[in-house]
């Protein structure tokens, strides 16, 4: 293929990666700037979407998009659930301790990857789009006969996965109106920047917290929800999206909502786009040694104000 | 960090067999006197440790090479056992983890005290296994499809008895692909040591019948979308080569798909591409008339053999390669039958070596590295099969199957000699 | 007795119940116990930087592997005499450390946890790439004939025991008495407020680096005396996940004590071990019980012994 359409393809696939990345990342924001602890659990939070969002369709059968908008509401809600209860049981207990917090979310992490291998199995499992068209797509080119447009040799994407960043950009709104426009929001973001005279204003801060992380997990989930026709379910799938968010959120400045976004961009972009210049591991190597590199130069993050 | 188990081992660890039962225990006395006094030694059960994947990345495949595995030391047992003493599995998870394999290596041998050990498949776990084996001087039979056996990389006390090598495979595909495809291949496959085997031993066998690799595109390992990687495909590629493995196998064969849309260039791909993955999954329809490697066909073919349909039975699997209880759980049936070859080869090893107990051990080896030719029988429902005990590793036919309305047909057998090589080692050369 | 004394006679007897054990324990537990000590290496190299001077790496895998590799190269590569191999494998993982330092150093807290892991990424992708000589993934076997030192056969299990405690005693007995130096506890000062320490005239930066170096290198000793030892090398030791063990064996243990690491890993390795003789869902259970012990044990098992019995604990 040749370099343009090659360059256009890789970066539709990055934006697709980019969309679900800015989800999952957002919900490891929201606990982190909020709580202040690293949950090593998020990754199987998504996981834990994903398995709900093909036993929610499976159970429901029929158009494939009956299960889909069923899955896409009740995983996340359910996972929130999941994820609320596990802060008021054991998080609560270790009093937000960033060391301690390490060790529980690991073994919770292996309560949960044991839990649906035991009962999901081991197998990856697909979720069947609520719509999927191959869309090939044009490129235009100088030639002899001046401006001309053709259909390069595999220059294509799908309807669903276009649909896959509109909804993440939806999601992404809605979730900007929540925290910058609603009471709840308010809350959240009076918890984290003082905890204590949230506390000393009558806030809940331990209620708060617990929807705080719910809603982390939540994200994650309706991410994992999102790409799991593209993908499929597998429960070992949590690991890759973990370490990920976690860059992300590093490199868009803790705390910063906006860096976090970037960053997803960024990052999700760099990966595919590196990939159309080099062989895929070196690509890799590269990717991941620059973001390195970045921090190296910027330890706060793009986006964050001072040394956390 | 990545652990879990398996609902089909909910039972006992040390799953010690029903399978034997009375009517075993009657064969057992029925046997002719050559077992002699030693009655209560000589009806104590032969342990075979199995390495299984149960968590971690190879668990898809654990779990169904333990459903073969459990089949046939029940048939085993049915008929016996061995040497008129039954056959009981001990399963240990490895994790699919090349430390934790090593460690479940040393529990066999020292504290479950089997007899044998056997069932691996990734070759990671294999290799990180198999010196302690030696060390433990405990036989180690595994199931894996990696070269590093034939290789001359492992020891005297390794063996692959049951399932043919990648080097074996790959080259006995070249001449059909060269002669019925095309010659200008494209491989696509993962970027780390089973992927290199692919490219190495593919390359220089389809040079060999003057075709040519136009593009190799590695793939990084743990990837979960490829798209971006099929622009590399150069356009006047006649075939496309894949093989992939792990969990995001079906997106990368629908994504092939994607790219392609309807002009796509003749396909042939590794079944490891899609094991444990139904043929006919949403998104998969382009791959009617592309062509797969099969060791053996997973759908039942119309000359099926009487062996392969009783096999079929006594694992529980259906016509289509699926388990009888539920047709969407569809198996890895291109390789679990290593697990049933290779117990049996044990079984016949055993025979031969009036095996008694670990003193033994290196007879059993013995007598397996004389081994030639294993004929297409009940014992090894896959086909005919020759072991060169030199390099301890078995040879056997392959399979060529191509996708017409929705099944895997088979088009093309390769024979034994297709996929022989030169000797790359002589381990009968070490010592014990 | 003095606080010195005290530590003294405990360290010794940690070691003499070491020695002990070999000859009380069934082959499985004694083999178990070997690899326990060299993992054990790895975790109090990773206690280093994190328990004494309070830097949370989550790459140390990379200094394992670096170990792991820079033996196992020069064996079968360069051909190299094991003694000569060791030190190898021990140079590559300091100098890699060195260099991971000099950059990773520049950030804190939760930056230094993501470029040291990003490091060490980059590092696991490295050794896939040069897949032709490290066989990526699969690794490769170190064969017992190159596993020998000036005649003793360390594929024998007496050999192996003795080998791994004796590199385990080297480097506890040597860290434990770094921990009591002036540097040990100009780490120590670091990690309870650096800007005080620096205040006091301590180049923080430097001795930052040094433990950075000291951890890697100890790390890989562990690596380099895991290939020795069971004569395997492979990717699987590179990748994110053996970077969390030590942490995670660390916390467990008691971070910031020196019998801290060995007991974490002890626990550990058992926990897996037994638990999987009772039940499959093995995992299940370990998790349930890390979940509880972080609970209830908040200081690790080390840490929790110093808080109520012995508060004079190295």
């Amino acid at each position: 293929m040749e370099f343009g359409p090659h360059l256009m393809l890789a970066s539709l696939e990055g934006a697709v990666i980019a969309s679900v990345l800015v989800l999952t990342s957002m919900g490891l924001s929201i606990v982190f700037g909020v709580m202040r602890v690293v949950n090593v659990a998020h990754g199987e939070f998504y996981m834990l979407g994903a398995v709900l969002a093909w036993y929610v369709t499976s159970l429901l059968g029929g158009h494939p998009a009956v299960g889909f908008v069923a899955a896409l509401v009740a995983a996340p809600l359910l996972v929130g659930a999941i994820a609320a209860s596990a802060d008021r049981v054991i998080l609560k207990h270790l009093k937000y301790d960033p060391d301690r917090t390490i060790v529980a979310t690991i073994g919770l992490l292996y309560i949960i990857q044991q839990t649906t291998l035991m009962t999901f199995g081991p197998d990856a499992r697909p979720v069947a789009p609520p719509f999927n068209h191959r869309l090939a797509l044009p490129w235009f080119e100088f030639g002899d006969s001046g401006f001309a447009m053709y259909w390069p040799w595999g220059l294509s994407t799908t309807s669903y996965k276009l649909f896959v960043i509109a909804a993440a950009a939806v999601v992404l709104i809605a979730l900007w109106l929540l925290i910058t426009r609603t009471k709840i929001g308010l809350i959240m973001r009076a918890t984290q920047q003082d905890s204590e005279t949230a506390q000393a204003f009558g806030i809940p801060v331990g209620r708060v917290y617990s929807m705080v992380f719910g809603l982390g997990a939540a994200l994650a989930a309706l991410g994992a929800v999102l790409v799991v026709p593209i993908q499929q379910a597998h429960y070992l799938m949590g690991a890759d999206p973990l370490l990920l968010s976690f860059i992300v959120v590093i490199i868009g400045g803790l705390g910063s909502l906006p860096g976090t976004v970037v960053a997803a961009l960024l990052i999700g972009m760099s990966d595919g786009i590196i990939s159309v210049f080099f062989s895929p591991t070196l690509a890799k190597i590269i990717a991941t040694f620059l973001v390195a590199m970045v921090l190296v130069w910027r330890p706060q993050g793009l986006f964050g104000r001072s040394v956390p | 960090m990545s652990n879990g188990t398996s609902k089909k081992t909910g039972l006992n660890r040390r799953t010690a067999l029903k399978g034997m039962g009375a009517g075993a225990l009657l064969a057992t006395g029925a046997l002719p006197g050559s077992l002699g006094f030693a009655q209560a030694q000589s009806s104590a059960p032969i342990k075979i440790g199995f390495q299984k994947h149960a968590t971690g990345i190879g668990a898809a495949y654990g779990r169904w090479y333990d459903a073969t595995t459990q089949a046939a030391v029940k048939r085993i047992n049915d008929m016996g056992g061995i040497n008129g003493r039954p056959v009981e599995i001990v399963i240990e998870d490895d994790g699919t983890d090349p430390k934790r394999g090593a460690e479940v290596i040393e529990k066999f041998a020292n504290q479950h005290e089997v007899d044998v050990a056997f069932g691996t498949l990734f070759s990671h776990v294999v290799i990180g296994s198999a010196p302690r084996a030696g060390e433990l001087k405990l036989p180690y039979f595994v199931v894996s499809e990696g070269h590093h056996v034939a290789s001359g990389m492992l020891n005297r006390y390794t063996l692959q008895p049951g399932i043919t090598d990648v080097k074996s495979q790959v080259q006995s595909m070249a001449p059909f692909v060269a002669n019925n495809l095309g010659k200008k291949v494209t491989m696509i496959f993962p970027d780390f040591a089973f992927g290199h085997d692919h490219r190495d031993f593919f390359s220089a066998a389809i040079e060999a019948q003057g075709g040519e690799v136009v593009a190799k595109i590695a793939v990084p390992p743990a990837e979960t979308s490829f798209t971006r990687y099929f622009p590399q495909i150069p356009r006047d590629t006649d075939v496309v080569y894949h093989v992939m493995v792990g969990p995001a196998v079906l997106t990368f064969v629908k994504e092939l798909g994607e790219f392609f849309g309807p002009s796509r260039p003749e396909i042939f791909g590794f079944i490891d591409s899609l094991e444990a993955v139904d043929i006919n999954s949403p998104g998969l329809e382009f791959l009617e008339g592309t062509y797969f490697w099969e060791g053996h066909p997973r759908h039942a073919q119309k000359d099926n053999s009487e062996y392969d349909t009783a096999y079929r039975a006594a694992v529980g699997v259906d016509d289509r390669g699926a388990s009888v209880s539920d047709p969407k759980d569809v198996s890895t049936y291109a390789h679990m039958f290593g697990c049933w070859e290779t117990l049996n080869v044990i079984k016949a090893g055993m025979e031969t070596a009036d095996y008694q107990g670990p003193a033994d051990r290196a007879k059993l080896i013995e007598a397996v590295e004389a081994m030639t030719d294993m004929p297409h029988s009940l014992d090894h429902p896959q086909g005919a099969k020759l072991f060169n005990g030199k390099t301890h590793q078995v040879f056997g036919s392959q399979h060529i199957s191509k996708v017409t309305d929705g099944t895997l047909t088979v088009e093309h057998t390769a024979s034994i000699e297709d996929g022989m090589y030169e000797d790359e080692v002589d381990y009968t050369a070490q010592s014990f | 007795m003095t606080l010195n004394a005290k530590s003294a006679t405990l360290h010794l007897s940690v070691l003499a119940a070491l020695v002990a054990l070999f000859f009380v324990l069934p082959p499985y537990h004694s083999g178990n116990l070997a690899r326990i000590m060299v993992l054990a290496i790895y975790a109090m190299g990773y206690n280093i930087l994190f328990g004494y001077t309070g830097l949370l790496s989550l790459g140390h895998a990379m200094f394992f592997a670096a170990g792991m590799y820079g033996f196992g190269l020069s064996v079968n590569l360069g051909g190299l005499p094991l003694p000569l191999a060791f030190l190898t494998g021990m140079a590559c993982a300091a100098a890699l450390a060195a260099v991971t330092g000099f950059l990773a150093l520049r950030t804190s807290g939760v930056a230094f946890m993501i470029v040291t892991l990003m490091f060490a990424q980059t590092a696991y992708l490295v050794v896939l790439y040069f897949g032709t000589y490290t066989r990526g993934d699969e690794g490769f076997v170190i064969q017992s004939a190159d596993r020998m030192i000036m005649g003793v056969d360390l594929t024998s299990e007496g050999a192996r025991y003795v080998a791994a405690l004796l590199l385990f005693s080297a480097c506890f007995l040597t860290l434990a008495r770094i921990i009591r130096s002036r540097f040990g506890r100009t780490l120590v000062a670091i990690r309870e407020n650096e800007e005080r320490a620096r205040m006091l005239g301590y180049d923080t930066g430097a001795h930052k680096l040094k433990a950075m170096i000291l951890s890697g290198l100890i790390a890989g000793v562990a690596g380099a005396a895991y290939a020795m030892l069971f004569g395997y090398v492979g990717a699987t030791f590179a990748t994110v996940q053996y970077s969390i063990f030590p942490l995670l064996w660390v916390l467990l243990g008691g971070a910031g004590t020196t019998i801290g690491p060995l007991l974490g890993v002890f626990f550990m390795f058992y926990l897996i071990d037994f638990s999987s003789s009772l039940t499959t869902a093995y995992m299940l259970v370990a998790g349930v019980v890390l979940v509880l012990l972080t609970m209830f044990a908040p200081q690790g098992l080390m840490g929790e012994m110093r808080k109520r019995v012995f508060a004079w604990l190295p």
